[in-house]
């Protein structure tokens, strides 16, 4: 892809309030068509990067172009072709779930016609047509998130920004959501998404960023990522807690790397079953056992130290 | 759906017609919610009017006090810039904050093409209506009660709204900067609210107050407006100290309406 065809470009773009520095110059482009990812804990500056892409938020540093547009100039023109799932639902509760996508696709300059039109499709797409006529303060934590989700495609972005959007919501709804999100990605519409959670990431993301403290500390794809920091294979040994550092001398020579948590080790290794073996072998007795493959979650641990979800 | 390459079907309105669509979405809101502000809108005057104006009325002998007129004639138009202040407080205050933080809305319109600035506009001309409509239900409940003692009581009504918005738009611009449950509304409510509907002149002359009190009630809207209002009514009311009131209430108008201005972008736009 031509570097002039980027949705999103940013050179050093930075954010501060007041003395604290959310986010510290980071540099970031976004290709038509891909589902983009930003991965990392809370205040990791997600959000912040995240509003200053909509261009509801000044940038304090760097360079942003949106759409080829600076946002500091062209703000509402390239926010009337941008869609935003922000990290809290804010619907209006108290107009009915179609009322609320007539309301807000009137903001873009859409006619009343062509929104009742447009409304129509995105609440079969989002799976509301038979709440339509509800108002949406009963409604679950997924419909309300479909519906703001739905309410965000009523100007048919170019590019759609969503931040956290299955934070909150339980296993079945996050996987509908996840699926909408599929489809949309299928159709061709450019994807941002924040989250804290690496299993989205890999289900969502082609390619994303893992962002820590304000500074992007990785950039890949989930499986270029998985391989450049972790090993294939990662051997769980779960403890009590406070144990565990007592067994970590008996297995440090039996992988890679060695990563010790409150409750765990965790050994990163081509052949987890082997490591166990060997590990059983030495008398070291954990309370249960687990080889799994490296996820995004194991990244994280190792460029940052910590875990994503504390 | 959309698919890859294709233009996006957003437009940015022009600042007046963002302004006219967030009252659009506005009177989304209050064309399925309005019954529930029946009881402030139409019923709370009335009552005001029945018992005080007729009941309590009929024992003031019409005076030089009144104008030579029956007292619920006398009351009418300074109970309607009073039920306006009341009205224009009350939608200055949780409604905006619950824009802010509960419902968040705000925040909703603001990543559209529409800006902070053209949201209060649309939120400010809401305001407008909203107590114009408060303005025209009284001006219906004085004439069924024998209340409205002449043409004038037409010109009350445009003072009244002047005075409302007077009321409303500093208390938007600080309703725009409360973090919290909102709490200091109560003491708006008791403290500024109260007394000002007590001793701002609308059910008596202020000249019966303490000589000393008199300065402080010169510096309250309602007492400009209930000028206004009444002065216009019962023909009273000089060119020069209608200028003053005037000007008096545009000043606080146009201060506020600054204010909320700055705020709502302080907030919304960081």
């Amino acid at each position: 892809m031509v570097g002039d065809g980027a949705l999103v470009r940013a050179r050093g773009l930075g954010k501060r309030f007041g003395d604290f520095e959310a986010v510290k110059g980071i540099d970031l482009e976004v290709r038509p068509g891909e589902a983009f990812g930003f991965l990392g804990p809370n205040g990791a500056g997600k959000s912040s990067t995240m509003r200053m892409i909509s261009c509801v938020s000044p940038r304090t540093g760097g360079e942003l172009t949106v759409l080829g547009m600076d946002p500091d100039r062209a703000g509402p023109r390239i926010r009337a072709r941008l869609g935003v799932v922000p990290q809290q639902d804010n619907l209006d509760t108290e107009l009915t779930v179609r009322q609320n996508l007539h309301v807000y696709g009137r903001y873009f300059g859409l006619s009343k016609a062509h929104v009742r039109a447009r409304a129509e499709e995105l609440l079969d797409f989002a799976q509301l047509t038979e709440r339509a006529d509800d108002e949406v303060e009963p409604l679950s934590g997924g419909m309300k998130r479909r519906l703001t989700i739905a309410r965000s495609l009523i100007n048919d972005p170019e590019l759609l920004l969503l931040d956290e959007p299955t934070t909150g919501l339980d296993p079945q709804a996050r996987h509908l959501l996840w699926d909408r999100l599929f489809r949309l990605k299928q159709q061709g519409v450019t994807l941002i998404v924040t989250t804290h959670y690496m299993d989205e990431a890999e289900q969502l993301c082609d390619r994303l960023v893992v962002m820590d403290g304000g500074r992007i500390v990785a950039e890949g794809s989930p499986g270029e990522l998985i391989s450049r920091h972790a090993t294939r294979e990662v051997l769980e040994l779960r403890f009590a807690p406070g144990a565990q550092a007592a067994a970590e001398p008996s297995v440090v020579d039996l992988a890679e790397r060695v990563e010790v948590l409150p409750d765990r080790l965790l050994l990163y290794t081509g052949d987890g079953e082997s490591a166990l073996k060997a590990a059983h072998d030495r008398g070291v007795v954990p309370v249960s056992s687990l080889v799994r493959r490296a996820t995004l979650e194991d990244v994280f641990l190792r460029l940052t130290g910590r875990t994503l979800v504390d | 759906m959309t698919t890859t390459g294709q233009r996006s079907t957003g437009t940015v309105p022009s600042p007046t017609r963002a302004a006219l669509l967030v009252v659009e979405g506005l009177w989304a809101w209050y064309r399925r919610n309005w019954r529930s502000t029946v009881i402030s809108t139409l019923v709370q005057p009335a009552l005001f009017l029945v018992a005080l104006g007729l009941g309590f009325g009929s024992q003031v002998e019409p005076g030089p006090a009144t104008g030579g007129l029956p007292y619920v004639q006398f009351l009418a138009p300074a109970l309607l810039a009073a039920t306006l202040m009341q009205t224009a407080t009350f939608e200055s205050t949780y409604p905006i904050l619950s824009a802010f933080k509960w419902q968040r809305t705000y925040w909703a319109v603001v990543a559209t093409p529409i800006s902070a600035a053209q949201l209060l506009a649309g939120q400010l001309t809401w305001l407008a209506a909203r107590l114009a409509f408060t303005a025209v239900a009284f001006l219906a409940v004085s004439a069924a009660l024998g209340a409205v003692a002449g043409p004038g009581f037409l010109l009350a009504v445009v003072f009244s709204l002047i005075t409302g918005l007077a009321c409303g738009a500093p208390i938007v611009a600080y309703a725009a900067t409360i973090e919290s449950e909102g709490q200091q509304f109560n003491v708006i409510f008791r403290f500024i609210v109260l007394p000002m509907m007590m001793f701002s002149g609308t059910f008596f002359p202020v000249e019966q107050l303490p000589g000393w009190v008199q300065p402080v009630v010169w510096l309250t809207p309602l007492w400009h407006g209930t000028e206004l209002c009444r002065g216009v009514t019962l023909g009273t009311l000089g060119a020069l100290p209608a200028l003053g009131h005037l000007l008096y209430l545009l000043a606080l108008l146009g201060v506020g309406a600054y204010l909320a201005r700055r705020n709502f972008v302080r907030r919304l736009e960081v």
